[in-house]
């Protein structure tokens, strides 16, 4: 079993836990992603890495209640634990293999929505552990669902906040952002977008306009995540990918987002059946 | 000649009720028809029979256990040299190996090895008591890792404790298997009451199974040997990696690899109402390909309700598979289009599987694997509708360990480059199996796992 030792609600919706799991948390780098297992009769649920520390060996995940099984996740509790973590899967980030000089010639924009928020943590945070400017937009639908605002101010340049309600910063999308920050001429040289596939698409579309090369995080389905089952096959410049084994992360301008976004929803029908036995099944206790 | 007792049939389910469950399609033999079929060994001067076993089990020393009613005995022959009966008993194709070798069988039908084989290790599994422990050797206190723990791992790590060495096996799923586990379905090998048994004769042994830790991502290989003291270790990663065509369409939503679509329903058991992973059969399924896995997949989506096509390039009397898998799929109700090649798959507006466009085909002439190569008839190209493809082409070993242990040779077809023994072009690493050979039987994994344990074992002695 791989313990719980922490957990925070972000929203009433995001949770975030931190979890034992020494040799995957003395492994992990940033960009890389895990698969959970909450109990034997679970799915193999794959999620971003958000922190990892090595030292107390933990890793640290954040999961959106979208289905029956992120419930299962949400449902644990400190003390208790899951049937499996397993990773790190897929490649690190391409930066993390760039040599450091070349590096800190870039200024970095982290795009970040939703829950994709926390992935960018660990991301930024070795950007600028090493010198390397980074700026991070963190966008939401409304106030109450922005996370990581504090932990990220204290990994970036510059944090910008936009709120699709305008509650809070920028009123507008992340995409109407970009394109205002680039406009004033801040010098961003690469962009990476983490967040829901429909976001990753449209921010892509801006950052080509803008001549800005994207990076993005593909969270495509998957089983076992080491390029068995092939689920997570994607199309990136006309040729096919698995997305955990050749990414998680891609050129932006390459990925055939209306394909991915079709194959993510390829089990809704059977998900959502799920959903409504596993709540009938929770009605019954 | 002397009338001969025929072979003894072996009891199954009646094919229009198993087409609509997962237990077992074959019951296997009581006590009482074991005895019966053991009786009709010759006992040859020179068993064939024990040459064309890939781990060279006393084939006649046990069954001669067997007739004579001391199933302990006939274990304890078996387990000399195989680690996994109850696995072997069920999958083997015998038909080209020791049945196929049988002197019987020449006039007669050869004796059922296989399935005496297995009513020995179900016999042991249901009666420990009765079951001889294995001899193990005292502890050496020298560390092995071994990589995967599917058959030549299994078998690999078998031997290894057995003469006194620390095994630990990484398993980078959560459940112990490889493709005993995530491939084989249910209805061949039961996991709970087969698999689960031969796996805990396997650490009965002092063989420990650490899962979910993949090599090269989760620990490499080198910092197994360099920080965690494991003085050798065996690579048994198997040919985990599916092949698609190659053709348009192949990524609309409803084509599927047969490895997810098994893994799904194996390792994750989305057949069952209880488990949360989900999986799509749909109304009518097209699986193309003509081994095992082709079989496995097709049964399967029976089993899920679906009406199943077989769609295969050249005819029947090529297919791969195992003859008894294609009686039993044959039996069940699967349709087989043969000379039938799929050219495209076609989606609707929602992005899903439609049809499946195929051309057909004609045997001409052998090629280098001496079976008449198709080719297709111009202008035959027609469609036939289906909610779900799924992909059985063959499978290609996982280049994780490869890319991440430095001095680690591939062929061109990404096979771990590896001696007879098992030996691989770095020192101290050794491998077998799918992953040096490609995709071929659990039984050569097998022996491929025990020839490298004795290299292991060799090169320890020699090192001390």
């Amino acid at each position: 079993m791989y313990q719980i030792v922490k957990k925070e609600m972000l929203t009433p919706t995001i949770c975030r836990m931190e979890v034992e799991a020494p040799r995957l948390a003395k492994a992990a780098a940033p960009g890389q992603f895990l698969i959970v297992i909450p109990e034997e009769k679970g799915e193999r649920i794959p999620l971003t890495i958000s922190d990892y520390d090595a030292d107390k060996g933990t890793v640290t995940i954040v999961t959106q209640k979208i289905g029956a099984s992120s419930e299962e996740i949400i449902a644990l509790e400190p003390g208790q634990g899951f049937l499996s973590v397993v990773g790190p899967l897929g490649q690190a980030s391409e930066f993390v293999k760039m040599p450091l000089e070349e590096l800190r010639k870039q200024h970095y924009i982290f795009i970040a929505g939703g829950v994709g928020t926390a992935p960018v943590y660990p991301q930024a945070k070795w950007l600028h552990e090493h010198g390397v400017k980074v700026d991070v937009i963190i966008g939401s639908k409304t106030k109450d669902l922005l996370i990581y605002k504090k932990e990220m101010a204290s990994v970036c340049d510059a944090l910008h906040i936009c709120t699709d309600d305008g509650s809070e910063g920028f009123h507008g999308m992340v995409t109407a952002l970009l394109e205002k920050l680039v406009g004033e001429g801040r010098g961003y040289t690469q962009a990476v977008a983490i967040g829901p596939m429909i976001m990753m698409k449209f921010t892509t579309l801006t950052c080509k306009k803008l001549g800005l090369p994207v990076v993005v995080s593909l969270n495509t389905l998957m089983v076992d995540g080491t390029g068995m089952c092939g689920a997570c096959r994607v199309t990136v410049g006309g040729q096919t990918r698995f997305a955990c084994v050749d990414g998680p992360e891609f050129d932006g301008y390459e990925v055939d987002f209306d394909e991915a976004m079709r194959r993510q929803g390829q089990y809704r029908t059977e998900e959502k059946e799920a959903l409504e036995h596993h709540e009938c099944k929770i009605g019954r206790v | 000649m002397a009338e001969r007792i025929p072979r003894v049939p072996v009891r199954e389910q009646d094919p229009k009720v198993r087409a609509h469950n997962f237990e077992e399609v074959c019951y296997g033999y009581n006590a009482e028809e074991a005895k019966l079929e053991a009786s009709r060994c010759l006992h040859c001067k020179n068993p064939h029979c024990v040459g064309a076993c890939p781990v060279g089990i006393d084939i006649p020393g046990f069954i001669a256990q067997v007739a004579a009613g001391d199933f302990g005995a006939a274990a304890e022959v078996i387990a000399k040299d195989s680690s996994l009966p109850a696995v072997c008993g069920r999958v083997c194709p015998q038909e080209t190996q020791c049945e196929g070798s049988c002197i019987l069988g020449i006039k007669f039908e050869p004796v059922a090895i296989g399935k005496l084989e297995r009513f020995v290790a179900d016999w042991s599994h249901a009666n420990p008591d009765q079951a001889p422990a294995a001899a193990v050797a005292p502890r050496n206190g020298r560390k092995v890792a071994v990589i995967g723990s599917g058959p030549a791992g299994l078998a690999c790590a078998s031997d290894l404790a057995k003469w006194g060495y620390d095994v630990t096996i990484f398993e980078a799923l959560h459940k112990a298997g490889g493709v005993l586990e995530y491939g084989i379905p249910e209805f061949r090998l039961p996991k709970e009451t087969v698999l689960k048994s031969e796996i805990e004769a396997v650490t009965a042994l002092g063989v420990k199974i650490e899962t979910d830790v993949i090599a090269g991502r989760t620990v490499t290989i080198d910092s197994l040997m360099d920080k965690e003291g494991f003085e050798a270790v065996f690579v048994g990663t198997g040919a985990g990696l599916p092949k698609f065509m190659g053709i348009p369409g192949e990524n609309l939503c409803g084509v599927f690899s047969a490895n997810e679509f098994l893994t799904r329903n194996n390792l994750m058991m989305a057949f069952r109402e209880d488990y949360l992973t989900p999986i799509h059969a749909g109304k009518k399924v097209c699986v193309v390909g003509g081994g095992n896995v082709a079989m496995d997949a097709a049964r399967t989506a029976l089993r899920l309700g679906a009406e199943v096509h077989i769609v295969y390039r050249r005819t029947e009397a090529e297919l791969p598979a195992r003859r008894e898998e294609v009686h039993h799929a044959v039996e069940e109700g699967i349709v087989f289009d043969m000379l039938t090649n799929p050219v495209e798959v076609l989606g609707d507006e929602k992005g899903w599987v439609r049809a499946l466009k195929c051309i057909r085909m004609e045997l001409g002439e052998p090629d280098e694997s001496g079976r008449r190569s198709p080719v297709p008839i111009p202008g035959s190209e027609f469609e036939i509708p289906t909610e779900t493809v799924i992909m059985a082409l063959g499978t290609s070993p996982n280049p994780l360990v490869a890319k991440t242990t430095a001095g680690l040779e591939t062929t061109r077809r990404g096979c771990l480059v590896a001696d007879e023994n098992g030996a691989t072009t770095r020192e101290g690493i050794f491998a077998g199996g799918d992953a040096v050979s490609g995709a071929a039987t659990v039984i050569l994994a097998m022996g491929a796992g025990r020839k490298a344990a004795k290299a292991i074992d060799e090169y320890l002695k020699a090192k001390a």
